[in-house]
């Protein structure tokens, strides 16, 4: 099923390359999200097709992501055909094949339990991510793109280095060295106590830099501000949690070493530093996908903040990981379709989008206030269990730290959101044409729904799926 | 054999040292190129026992550092019409004399990390990680942004010689994921670099600024 899984949408961006009429092909996409999410499905539905194969593994952890990725991707895909309609002269194959291409790449992320081959991954969703993030071939998304490109390959380039040192970590102990998951974890008490500090540093450096952690974030707002706006779900949604995932395998390597201590208290650190320094970027912000950017850096130093804590934290952390997917799905797809009415994301320009567009600017608004935590919506459910356990856990001033940037946050974003949804539209919008329409508005209210849901109750399922990654994380193999 | 390594990793150092006081491109582009065609001998000489598969990376490593890659910067350079970098924002002077500094600060911080007896007194880690500091100057300090690729090219010359630490743990399926996604990688930047020089009539970095707070 690994197989399947990863080759079949790579397969699928091939069928793009060679397809000629520009107008069918966008509807590739759906359709192979349709398929994976099935594949998916059933994958965790049978134990018996999650076999590993060779450096293949489906850990826990990766259920949960793999699911995620192939719900966010399957409904971004319906958004993708009705904005490339939009687009309609464009030529499309390089955006749809690079689009598919990346789906079966973040998949063998997630499957592949050896950390080079995991590099590997990595380091192509940069690559297939560039042409999609410079889709709109103006000044600004060249300079975006090439901000992401380098920062990003800087980044990676440390991880490479960090997955060395921890092969040698083992190596200096006489042991045989390995880079696979399963014989890290296993050797990890005995791993060479100065060489694994080096490496989880720079593992935590470079992954964090393609998760978008404080202060390696600077590409971040280049890039999901110039990119369109399904670009910026898929990543926000999708690519950081896969870089997350490789954090979170490292940080379970240290803590099987008995390490916790020393890792998760920097974790918890690099953590706090990205909802400040997203929470101080964000006040006074007037454009809109730039504010939902730092909102992406803020929700991944809550993810790993949570991590860093263990136990009912890192449930926390993991059900966030959902929330914020589906959230930013909200937030990303009704903020593309903003932009289009306006022909601008700044709110200079964007005013009563409520009015222009009443069922994306509706969302946008709920959204916000789900992804800032407020009930009913799924984010609360989570970030108040990470306070909790803060509080439970003794610590007191990282729980009021929390409350405190969340509180900086949802001042911050909700002056600029309520200036764009609130108000009369401008004269000059209403002489555009764009209106929401099924394919690009069913998708977000979707997601919304998802959102909604998670605050109210939690499928068996997916809470069994949450469980079994916390309780992976936290036994000894 | 093994002998032949020192030698090269001080010509590699050497090489670094050039390519931070020279200020005309085509030099440096081919200084690293030099030093990725020098690096890829390296595996050849750590490696135990001759095969052909170790061979073939070498070449692989030879071929893609040291030829393919470099044609490619210099091709894109021509187009651009640049041929020099302007005066950084630390001096070419001031940079090698921090480069020379970054290879005893390495040696320092190598002297910090335990080695396995076999790798005791071996220059790998001490090279590597100036390599690395070397790269990152480079890709800080340095406006064109050809200069900045070459500055992460040097980068992964740095973790390329530590990776001879592992020849026998690193499989060859992802020596060759890493170096396909280098090359990958150099063919997209150069791609980008290219449309830089198009929108901005420039390939100065210091133009790419509409994007900021």
């Amino acid at each position: 099923m690994a197989f399947a899984l990863i080759l079949f949408p790579v397969a699928m961006a091939g069928v793009a390359m060679a397809l000629p009429w520009n107008r069918v092909r966008p509807w590739l996409i759906p359709f192979t999200g349709l398929a994976h999410l099935v594949l998916t499905v059933w994958t965790l539905r049978k134990p018996e097709l999650q076999a590993p194969v060779g450096w293949l593994v489906l850990d826990p952890p990766g259920r949960l992501i793999l699911f995620v990725i192939s719900l966010m991707f399957f409904l971004c895909g319906f958004y993708t055909v009705g904005y490339l309609r939009y687009r309609g002269a464009w030529s499309n194959r390089t955006f749809t094949s690079c689009l598919l291409a990346f789906l079966g790449v973040m998949t063998l992320v997630v499957w592949s339990h050896h950390l080079g081959l995991m590099w590997v991954a990595i380091e192509a969703t940069s690559l297939l991510t560039a042409p999609l993030i410079y889709f709109n071939r103006t000044p600004r998304s060249i300079e975006a793109t090439w901000k992401y490109l380098l920062i990003c390959s800087v980044g990676i380039a440390l991880a490479l280095l960090g997955s060395f040192f921890l092969a040698y970590a083992s190596l200096h102990e006489g042991l045989e060295s390995s880079l696979l998951f399963e014989d890290l974890l296993h050797l990890a008490p005995r791993l060479s106590k100065p060489w694994l500090h080096t490496a989880f540093v720079l593992l935590l450096v470079g992954y964090g830099t393609k998760m978008g952690l404080a202060p390696m974030h600077t590409w971040k707002p280049d890039a999901y501000g110039e990119a369109p706006g399904v670009v910026g779900a898929l990543l926000a949604g999708g690519l950081t949690n896969c870089a997350f995932l490789a954090v979170l395998r490292i940080y379970h390597v240290t803590v099987a070493a008995g390490e916790q201590a020393y890792s998760g208290k920097l974790l918890i650190f690099m953590g706090l530093l990205s909802m400040l320094v997203a929470g101080i970027f964000m006040i006074g912000q007037r454009d809109l996908k730039r504010m939902l950017a730092y909102s992406s850096v803020e929700h991944m130093g809550i993810l790993i903040l949570g991590l860093g804590m263990g136990g009912m934290g890192a449930f926390g952390a993991l059900l966030h990981l959902l929330n914020n997917a589906m959230t930013k799905g909200v937030l990303f797809l009704s903020a593309g379709n903003i932009r289009r009415a306006y022909d601008s994301k700044s709110i200079d320009q964007v005013s009563g989008a409520m009015r222009r567009l009443p069922l994306s600017g509706t969302l946008f608004l709920f959204g916000f206030i789900a992804i800032t935590g407020s009930p009913p919506f799924g984010p609360f459910v989570s970030e108040f269990t990470i306070v909790t356990a803060a509080f439970q856990g003794g610590r007191t001033v990282t729980g009021a730290l929390f409350l405190l940037f969340l509180l900086i946050v949802f001042m911050g974003m909700g002056g600029t959101v309520l200036a764009a949804v609130q108000g009369r539209p401008s004269s000059r919008s209403k002489l555009i044409p764009y209106r929401d329409s099924f394919l690009t508005g069913a998708p977000v209210a979707i997601f919304m729904a998802l959102s909604l849901l998670l605050g109210l109750w939690i499928p068996a399922p997916l809470r069994a799926l949450v469980d079994q990654a916390v309780h992976y994380l936290e036994t000894r193999p | 054999m093994s002998s032949l390594i020192d030698p090269i990793l001080v010509a590699v150092l050497l090489l670094n040292i050039f390519a931070l006081g020279n200020s005309r491109l085509p030099s440096v582009i081919r200084v690293v190129g030099a030093q990725g065609g020098l690096l890829g001998v390296l595996p050849l000489l750590v490696h135990q026992h001759f095969g052909i598969l170790p061979l073939g990376v070498s070449f692989l490593t030879v071929a893609l550092k040291g030829v393919v890659i470099p044609f490619m910067l210099l091709r894109a350079m021509r187009e651009a019409q640049i041929r020099r970098e302007v005066e950084p924002s630390v001096g070419f002077l001031p940079s090698m004399i921090l480069g020379a500094f970054s290879i005893g600060f390495s040696v320092l911080l190598a002297q910090e990390l335990p080695m396995t007896k076999a790798h005791l007194g071996l220059l790998l880690v001490p090279a590597s990680l100036s390599t690395v500091l070397v790269g990152f100057i480079m890709l800080t300090t340095r406006h064109k942004a050809i200069s900045q690729v070459v500055g992460y090219l040097i980068l992964e010359n740095g973790i390329f010689i530590f990776g001879m630490l592992l020849v026998e743990a690193m499989p060859l399926m992802v020596e060759l994921g890493v170096l396909l996604d280098l090359f990958v990688g150099i063919f997209v930047i150069t791609i980008i670099v290219n449309h830089i020089n198009e929108a901005f009539s420039s390939l100065d970095t210091r133009k790419l600024s509409a994007l900021k707070e």
